[in-house]
C-alpha cells in the first residue's frame, strides 16, 4: 500500500498502540452492526459521502469483514457540486481498497440545470440528494443502506434507532419507531420496505477524530488548513475556487488559511479560518470549539426542524 | 444516617473503584412519570457541563419563547427534537446524548414519561447501567414511577438515583423530601434494589445537578447528581463462561473459514476447547483473527473472527461456548417480559423470537402478571395487554440456547416479533430452562454412558440424538474420573 497525500496527517507513524477502551467499545459495536445487517439482508449497500464519517465507516466495514472483502457495494450520490478534491479522493479509495463503487447523479438535475445558487439550497438538496438517493436505492433494489449519521449531530438524529425502518417510499415515521432493546436488532421487513442502519450512532465528533488519529485513516485534504480562496456570504465562508463560482456585487474574494469541519456541496458548506494542518491540531481545535460542526451547513439553518422534515422524506 | 445527611444510601456502594480510571462511558437513563422534569434535567446537565455549543444555545434561546417566569431557557428543548414533541411539550421517543466531565464520559438516554410510550422507555433501559428516577415533589410517587422503577430493575439496572425534582416549587421543604425518600425506599426494597441515592433537585434552576444547591437547601449535605454519576460503576463483566453467538461465517477463499461474532461473555484464547450449540459438537480454537493482528485472547465485547481446528458444521444463529460452563439448551424456558405494543401478547400465538443472532419460532403462554400497585404477581393466563409485565412460558420447535438474564445480559435477553406486522412487540428476560433434565419425562429409566469423546461427538451430531438434545445431559471428563463415577454408582 502506498502513502499518498490523503493519508492521515499524523506526525509519526510508529507501531500502533492499543485503542483506548472507549473507542474500542464503539468500534466493536459498529462491527457488530455491520455483520448483523450483512447477514440479515439480501441486498445491503453503504452510503459513501466521502467525508470523515464515511471514511471511518469504510474503515470499520473493512475491519468487520476481514479477511474477506466488503460484501456489498458503496453508493455515492454525486450532486455535481462536490469539491473536486472529494471526487479524486473517492476514486483513489475505490482503487486502493478494491471497492465496488456505484455513483449516481439525478438525471433531472443535469437536464434542468439544478443549482444551489439559482434554485436555492432547499430545492437543490431535495432533488439532487433526497430524490437522487431514492432513485439509486430503488434502482439497486437495496433492502438495507448503511449511513454514517451520528446521534450527536442534531436533535432529530438523537432520536433515531440504529436500524431505522423505512416504508417502500423511503419515509421515516419518527412517532412510530420500533422499540430497539439491547443489541438485538429487528431486521424483519416486507418486500419494498427497507432499513437504514447507522453503525456510528453512538459516536461523537471528537470520537471520530480520535479514531481517525488512532487508526491512521486517510481523509480528503479539505479537512486540513491550507491557503484557499473564499468569500464571506450570509455569515458563511464560501469556497471560491470553482469555475461556477460568481462573486456578488461588493464581495471580496479573499485568500487565507481555511479548512472544513464537514464536507458536502461546496456552495452549502462553510469553511472556518484555521491553521490546523495536522490531526493533532484539528483535535486540539475541536476540543475548544464553541460552535457545533453543523453550524457551517446551510441546510440546517433553513428552518427549525428542517433535518427531521428531510429525513421523513427519505434524506439520510 | 444523621438527620442532616440526607442522601439515602440504603446499602454501601460496591467496592470503591480501582485506581485505574475506567474510560468506558457510563450509560444512564432518566425515567419517571410525565412532566416530572426528565428532559429539563438532562438539558440542564448538558448546559452546565458545557456540552451545548454557542449556535445550539442561540437556537434554544430563540425557540424557548417565554415559558417560565425565571427567564431561563426551556432546557427540555435540547432533548425534545421531534416536531410533535415540541408541539405537545412532551417526550415521545428516547433521545441519546453524550457528554463528559473531566472525570468520565456519559451516554444518557432521556426517556418519555407518558404511559403510551413505555416501549421507548424500555428501549433506553435495556442498555443502561444506572437509572435517574424523577419525582415531581408536588405530585409524589405515581403508578408510572413504579412502572419505570420496575422495568428498570427487571432489565438489570442495579443503581438508582431518586431525583426529587421541582424542589423550588415546594419551598425547598426538607420534610417532604424525607417523606418521599422514605416512601421510595420501601419500593426499592421490594424490588430488590440495594443502591439508591436520593437528591433534592431543581432541574430548571440547576440546583444539585452540576452545582450544589447549598444557598437554597443548607440542610442537604449529600452529593450532587453529577457527583453520583461520576462514581457509579459500569456494568460488571458477565459472570458465565465464554459465549460467541455466531453472526456470520466468513469464507473468503477455500483455505479460510472463520466464525464472526461479538463475544457475549467470558474470554477465549487459542487452544481452548469449545462446544458448538445446539449440535453439541466440539473443537479447539485455532486462531482469533482481527483486522489488526492475530490476537492471543479476546474478551466480552470484542468483535472477532474465530477459526477452529477442525471441520465442524457451524451456521449463523449457533453459539460457540466454553465446554466447562455451557449455556442451557432446551425446548422450554421461563421468562419475564414487557408487552410493548397496543396488541399486547396473545397466549398460544406463534411469534418470532430473536436473541443474539438466533431467530426462531416460539409460542408464548403467560402464567402471571405484575400488579404495580401492590408489587405482587397475580396468576394470569390470558393475554398480556400493552405495558403489562408478565411471567411467561416459552415453547420452541427447535432447540433454543440461553443463559439466565441474571447471569448474562446478552445471552439472556430476547425480543418478540409479531409475524403479522414485523414489529417488535415485547422485550424479555430469561429466568431459566423449564423442567430440568428428565423433567419432561420424570418416571422413565435413564442410562449413563461413558464413551470416547470423538465417538460421542459423532453420535451427538446425528439426527436421532440432536432431536432430543433437550433430554440429554452431558459432562466431559477424563477416563480416570469417568471410571470413578461409574464405580460410585455400582457401590
Ligand atoms: N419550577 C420548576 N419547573 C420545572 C423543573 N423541572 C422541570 N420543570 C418544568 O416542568 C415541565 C415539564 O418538564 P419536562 O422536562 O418536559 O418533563 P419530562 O419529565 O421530560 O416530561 P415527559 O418527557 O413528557 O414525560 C416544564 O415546563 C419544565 O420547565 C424544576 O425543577 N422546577
Ligand atoms: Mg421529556
Amino acid at each position: 500500500m502506498h502513502i499518498s497525500e490523503f493519508d492521515a496527517h499524523t506526525q509519526d507513524k510508529q507501531v500502533k498502540p492499543p485503542l483506548d477502551p472507549h473507542l474500542k467499545a464503539l468500534e466493536n459495536e459498529a462491527i457488530h452492526i455491520f455483520r448483523e445487517v450483512a447477514a440479515e439482508f439480501e441486498r445491503p449497500v453503504m452510503l459513501y459521502s466521502i467525508g470523515k464519517d464515511s471514511s471511518v465507516l469504510l474503515h470499520l466495514a473493512r475491519k468487520a469483514f476481514y479477511p474477506g472483502r466488503i460484501p456489498f457495494p458503496l453508493l455515492h450520490i454525486d450532486t455535481g457540486w462536490k469539491f473536486p478534491e472529494m471526487i479524486s479522493f473517492r476514486d483513489e479509495m475505490a482503487k486502493r481498497f478494491d471497492l465496488d463503487l456505484v455513483v449516481h447523479t439525478n438525471p433531472r438535475g443535469a437536464k434542468e440545470n439544478i443549482s444551489p445558487f439559482t434554485h436555492g439550497s432547499a430545492l437543490h438538496t431535495d432533488i439532487m440528494k433526497t430524490e437522487a438517493l431514492r432513485q439509486a436505492l430503488d434502482a439497486g433494489q437495496y433492502d438495507a443502506a448503511f449511513g454514517g449519521a451520528r446521534r450527536d449531530e442534531e436533535a432529530s438524529r438523537a432520536k433515531e434507532r440504529i436500524y431505522s425502518f423505512r416504508t417502500p417510499d423511503h419515509k421515516w415515521d419518527p412517532r412510530n419507531q420500533r422499540p430497539e432493546l439491547w443489541n438485538v436488532y429487528n431486521g424483519m421487513i416486507r418486500r419494498g420496505e427497507s432499513v437504514r442502519a447507522f453503525p456510528l450512532s453512538n459516536w461523537t465528533e471528537v470520537d471520530i477524530w480520535r479514531y481517525i488519529q488512532a487508526e491512521n485513516i486517510p481523509l480528503p485534504p479539505l479537512y486540513y488548513a491550507a491557503k484557499r480562496k473564499f468569500v464571506e456570504r450570509d455569515g458563511m465562508l464560501m469556497w471560491a475556487e470553482d469555475k461556477r463560482f460568481e462573486a456578488l456585487p461588493g464581495e471580496q474574494v479573499q485568500e487565507d488559511y481555511i479548512r472544513f469541519r464537514t464536507l458536502g456541496c461546496w456552495p452549502l458548506t462553510g469553511a472556518i479560518k484555521s491553521h490546523a494542518t495536522t490531526l493533532d491540531d484539528v483535535i486540539a481545535e475541536l476540543e475548544i470549539a464553541t460552535v457545533s460542526e453543523r453550524q457551517g451547513r446551510a441546510i440546517d439553518r433553513d428552518q427549525a426542524g428542517s433535518m427531521e422534515k428531510k429525513k421523513r422524506e427519505g434524506y439520510f | 444516617m444523621t438527620a442532616t445527611a440526607t442522601a439515602t444510601v440504603i446499602a454501601p456502594a460496591a467496592e470503591a473503584a480501582p485506581a485505574l480510571r475506567d474510560t468506558r462511558p457510563l450509560r444512564l437513563i432518566t425515567c419517571g412519570s410525565v412532566d416530572d422534569g426528565k428532559s429539563t434535567l438532562i438539558g440542564r446537565l448538558l448546559w452546565d457541563t458545557k456540552a451545548v455549543k454557542e449556535d445550539q444555545a442561540a437556537a434554544l434561546n430563540r425557540d424557548s419563547g417565554k415559558q417560565n417566569d425565571l427567564g431561563l431557557p426551556d432546557f427540555a428543548l435540547l432533548l425534545d427534537g421531534l416536531q410533535a414533541e415540541r408541539e405537545q411539550g412532551i417526550t415521545i421517543d428516547v433521545a441519546y446524548r453524550y457528554f463528559a466531565t473531566d472525570k468520565r464520559s456519559f451516554i444518557v438516554a432521556d426517556t418519555p414519561g407518558h404511559e403510551q410510550y413505555t416501549r421507548n422507555m424500555a428501549t433506553g433501559a435495556s442498555t443502561a447501567d444506572l437509572a435517574v428516577l424523577l419525582v415531581d415533589a408536588r405530585a409524589g410517587i405515581l403508578e408510572q414511577t413504579r412502572r419505570h422503577a420496575t422495568i428498570a430493575t427487571l432489565m438489570g439496572i442495579k443503581q438508582f438515583v431518586l431525583a426529587i425534582n421541582k424542589i423550588d416549587l415546594i419551598n425547598y421543604d426538607k420534610a417532604r423530601f424525607d417523606e418521599l425518600s422514605r416512601e421510595f425506599k420501601e419500593i426499592a426494597l421490594s424490588l430488590g434494589v440495594k443502591q439508591v441515592t436520593a437528591i433534592p433537585v431543581s432541574a430548571l434552576k440547576g440546583e444539585n445537578v452540576v452545582y450544589d444547591g447549598k444557598a437554597s437547601m443548607p440542610w442537604y449535605e449529600g452529593p450532587t447528581l453529577v457527583e453520583v454519576l461520576e462514581l457509579a460503576t459500569v456494568r460488571s463483566a458477565q459472570t458465565v463462561g465464554f459465549r460467541l453467538p455466531v453472526q456470520r461465517v466468513s469464507r473468503p477463499g477455500e483455505s479460510f473459514r472463520g466464525y464472526q461474532g461479538t463475544v457475549a461473555g467470558g474470554a477465549v484464547k487459542p487452544g481452548d476447547s469449545v462446544v458448538i450449540l445446539p449440535s453439541g459438537m466440539v473443537a479447539n480454537v485455532k486462531q482469533i483473527v482481527t483486522f489488526d493482528l492475530v490476537r492471543n485472547a479476546a474478551v466480552a465485547g470484542d468483535a472477532i473472527t474465530l477459526v477452529l481446528d477442525r471441520q465442524v458444521d457451524v451456521a449463523r444463529g449457533d453459539m460457540i461456548a466454553t465446554i466447562d460452563a455451557q449455556p442451557q439448551v432446551g425446548l422450554a424456558f421461563d421468562a419475564q417480559l414487557v408487552a410493548l405494543q397496543p396488541g399486547g401478547i396473545e397466549p398460544g400465538k406463534r411469534y418470532w423470537l430473536k436473541s443474539g443472532s438466533r431467530r426462531q419460532r416460539v409460542s408464548v403462554q403467560p402464567s402471571s402478571i405484575l400488579d404495580l400497585k401492590s408489587g405482587k404477581w397475580n396468576r394470569h393466563d390470558g393475554a398480556l395487554p400493552m405495558n403489562a409485565i408478565g411471567k411467561v412460558h416459552l415453547s420452541f420447535d427447535e432447540a433454543a440456547i440461553f443463559d439466565a438474564y441474571e447471569l448474562n445480559r446478552t445471552t439472556g435477553a430476547f425480543i418478540l416479533i409479531d409475524p403479522d406486522t414485523n414489529n417488535t412487540v415485547a422485550g424479555g428476560m430469561i429466568a431459566g430452562k423449564r423442567g430440568d433434565v428428565g423433567g419432561l419425562n420424570n418416571e422413565a429409566e435413564r442410562v449413563i454412558l461413558s464413551l470416547p469423546a470423538d465417538l460421542a461427538d459423532k453420535i451427538l451430531a446425528s439426527g436421532i440424538l440432536s432431536e432430543r438434545r433437550d433430554e440429554i445431559d452431558i459432562r466431559r471428563t477424563n477416563p480416570g474420573r469417568a471410571a470413578e463415577l461409574l464405580g460410585e454408582l455400582d457401590s
